[in-house]
């Protein structure tokens, strides 16, 4: 048969190698965030659990706000306040289980606690001291670290080591929206649908990276669905609603440890405060719009419901504020302490062997610091 | 047991058993990177390890570097020991933040709670014909972060060695491997046992009485070829072969200078901002008053690394090598 008479029978095929793949359909997120609080769906929810994140909302309030004052004191170097987005910090802390991993970003010092983690010790890094405090095995935290998005592909392969060695581990990695255009987010995004990672991506959506807002970052439908692309589930969450967030993020962690692969959860929330006590944010953002957000408070929406319900009244709502101030004293006395300083430290853990280099430097160091010691006569000048 | 390597071995064979074996003796070890698993890496250096020990343990990775060593970096979190090929040097440019923000301070920063035992194996330098970005020689970038082992072998023994002892090393270590010396074959016999070289220690290639040539990886038998030919002239020339710039070994090169009271640094790498202003500066700090002559380099040029059809104008050879030697103010004195 010639092309000519072909004509007519020809029906065209897709190229030879292409196969349909993964059905987006599934992947997708609602049109909507998810809701709890205020819906139907807040009937089926623990009372004991909301109970819990309402308590753990108003102490993290409180550790917000005291270590905010601490900054002005010179007690931190600087602090970024996660004041709006506790609903988020503490439902991260709170699904986890003790063998599962946490991947906090520079403001999350709350999930941090929340965790578990003594707050001073959370706060070593922002205090300006050399070294991380916490250690990361005691509680399963990551280190906290500043780089953007780069704890991500760590939550993945972390992940995906626990795996391979049969262990029945999650790791939860947080991440801000500016975070999300990182190259890493991406690169830890697709390691992390390809290997099946038992791992969990939570981008709270604050509005900002620093000054910039989400339009400046993003062309994308919702943060949620870049999900989609690698081939994973992505969901959208109101990132002030606690239960929904606690129940969002338990959906995602189940799947993970039931060998379902990662999920990218975006909660919608706000930065109430100023990126950190150094920020002016009244440079790019007016008061209506904070304003606005008074009204969609994580602490509120869930004392509404609770107060509603009969599952908390004034008592109740009294002893978790005295709770949060008696944490917020001990932070204050503690915070007011200078922490144990030893120059000697910082060549201590550079290598497991330090060089014959270091080794040098340091008895440099020592010296200078005996001379101090000994005074101006001492040192002989 | 198969065996890999013929008699004798070339480099590269040396590197697929030094991996073949840390990874039998060690199940927490496990080869990733782009194009190592079925195909055995482009240089064949992790062939056949897919196929012995399964995909877990020699992965294909997607293909992004900054993914490959920040995966790395979770995989050592959870007591694995990555050992990580970048595929080119100039391809090991998108994992530096990694690298430099983490690989290279976890431990310190966690003050030894959280160290990260990652090698990563980097092809290295030129002299193979490669288009642009197969030739660099990066080894400063690395060498300037504390907190990395920067370790490079030029024998087919060290490449073996070395390469066991980085794996073994509970640091990071970035290791160089000499591209150019990949098919390099000497008499490194595979069924003997085999030797872990310690990472830091120079070793002195050629003894020599009149100067020292300070040298580290594909420059190693060029050096040595220089001073067969400056034999000839009546220059009796040392041969110290770095093996390890981090940890630098001051101790060999400083006895080594001492004795001769001359030196040349020689490497591929750019002069400006390249090892050797280091290496030329501790030098001279540790043998001042044993020195007849400026301690001189011999680099390559401060240009981007040039295409294959004029890189042989670029690579410190021979001729530019006994050059230098002829420029030790040999008439002043001894
Ligand atoms: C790689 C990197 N680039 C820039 C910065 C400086 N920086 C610190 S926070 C921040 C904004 C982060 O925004 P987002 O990811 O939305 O998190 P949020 O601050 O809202 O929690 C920037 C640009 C950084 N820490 N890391």
């Amino acid at each position: 048969m010639t092309v000519m008479e072909q004509r007519g029978a020809y029906r065209p095929t897709p190229p030879p190698a292409w196969q349909p793949r993964t059905d987006p359909a599934p992947l997708l997120p609602d049109a909507l965030p998810y809701r709890v609080l205020g819906t139907e769906a807040a009937a089926k929810a623990d009372p004991e659990l909301l109970r819990l994140l309402h308590a753990q909302l108003v102490r993290g309030r409180r550790y917000n706000a005291q270590a905010t004052a601490l900054t002005k004191q010179g007690r931190l170097a600087v602090y970024p306040s996660s004041t709006g987005q506790e609903a988020c910090q503490v439902a991260a802390a709170l699904v986890l289980e003790e063998r599962d991993w946490l991947f906090p970003s520079y403001r999350d010092t709350l999930a941090v606690v929340a965790r578990g983690v003594d707050p001073v010790e959370a706060l070593t890094l922002l205090r300006g001291d050399w070294h991380t405090g916490y250690d990361p095995y005691a509680h399963r935290v990551a280190p906290l670290s500043t780089p953007l998005a780069t704890q991500l592909p760590h939550a993945v392969g972390l992940a995906h080591a626990a795996r391979l060695k049969g262990d029945d581990v999650v790791a939860l990695a947080l991440v801000g929206d500016g975070g999300t255009s990182e190259g890493d987010f991406h690169e830890a995004m697709n390691f992390a649908a390809v290997w099946q990672a038992p791992v969990v991506f939570l981008v709270q959506n604050n509005g900002f990276a620093i000054s910039v807002p989400l339009d400046k970052q993003t062309a994308a439908p919702s943060l949620a669905h870049k999900a989609v692309g690698y081939g994973m589930p992505g969901r959208l969450v109101d990132g002030n609603d606690a239960a929904a967030v606690h129940e969002v993020l338990g959906d995602a962690v189940r799947h993970a440890r039931a060998g379902g692969g990662p999920t990218l959860i975006e909660a919608v929330t706000y930065r109430m405060d100023a990126h950190t006590n150094a920020d002016d944010a009244t440079r790019y953002r007016g008061d209506a719009e904070v304003e606005a957000w008074r009204d969609h408070d994580p602490i509120l929406l869930l004392e509404r419901e609770l107060t509603e319900r009969g599952l908390l009244d004034e008592d109740g709502i009294r002893a978790a504020r005295d709770d949060a101030e008696a944490m917020a004293a001990d932070l204050r006395a503690r915070m007011n302490q200078d922490p144990p300083l030893d120059p000697m430290d910082l060549f201590a853990h550079v290598y497991a062997q330090p060089t014959t280099q270091l080794l040098e430097q340091e008895t440099q160091v020592q010296a200078e610091l005996d001379a101090e010691a000994a005074g101006p006569e001492g040192a002989g000048r | 047991m198969t065996t890999v390597a013929l008699k004798p071995a070339t480099m590269a064979q040396a590197l697929t058993r030094a991996l073949r074996d840390a990874m039998a003796a060690d199940p927490s070890v496990h080869v990733m990177g782009e194009d190592v698993g079925t195909l055995g890496g482009v240089f064949r250096v992790t062939d056949g390890l897919a196929k012995e020990f399964g995909e877990d343990r020699c992965t294909d990775t997607p293909l992004a570097e900054a993914g490959i060593l920040g995966t790395a970096v979770g995989m050592a979190m959870y007591g694995l020991r990555p050992v990580v090929e970048m595929q080119f040097d100039a391809f090991a440019y998108p994992a530096f933040e990694q690298l430099v923000s983490h690989v290279s301070r976890m431990r310190n920063r966690t003050r030894g709670a959280m160290p990260l035992p990652i090698t990563i194996r980097i092809p290295y330098g030129g002299g193979i014909g490669g288009v642009e970005h197969h030739s660099d020689s990066s080894e400063a970038y690395y060498m300037a972060t504390p907190g990395l082992h920067v370790v490079t072998p030029a024998t087919v023994a060290d490449a073996y060695g070395l390469l066991r002892a980085s794996i073994a090393s509970d640091d990071p270590v970035v290791f160089f491997e000499p591209k150019r010396l990949y098919w390099s074959k000497d008499s490194w016999n595979p069924e003997e046992p085999q030797k872990v070289e310690p990472i830091g220690r120079a070793v002195v290639r050629r003894a020599g009485r009149r100067a020292t040539l300070i040298t580290y990886g594909p420059s190693v038998p060029v050096c040595l070829e220089a001073a067969e030919a400056a034999r000839a002239e009546g220059w009796d020339l040392e041969v110290v072969d770095l093996r390890s710039l981090v940890p630098f070994d001051d101790e060999t090169v400083t006895a080594s200078v001492r004795r001769t009271g001359r030196a040349v640094v020689v490497h591929e790498s750019t002069g400006f901002g390249g090892p050797g202003g280091e290496i030329a500066a501790r030098v001279t700090e540790r043998c001042f008053h044993y020195l007849e002559a400026p301690v001189l380099r011999v680099a390559g040029f401060d240009i981007p690394y040039p295409p294959p059809m004029l890189e042989r104008h670029h690579l410190p050879g021979v001729d530019r090598i006994l050059d230098a030697v002829g420029r030790l103010q040999w008439e002043a004195g001894s």
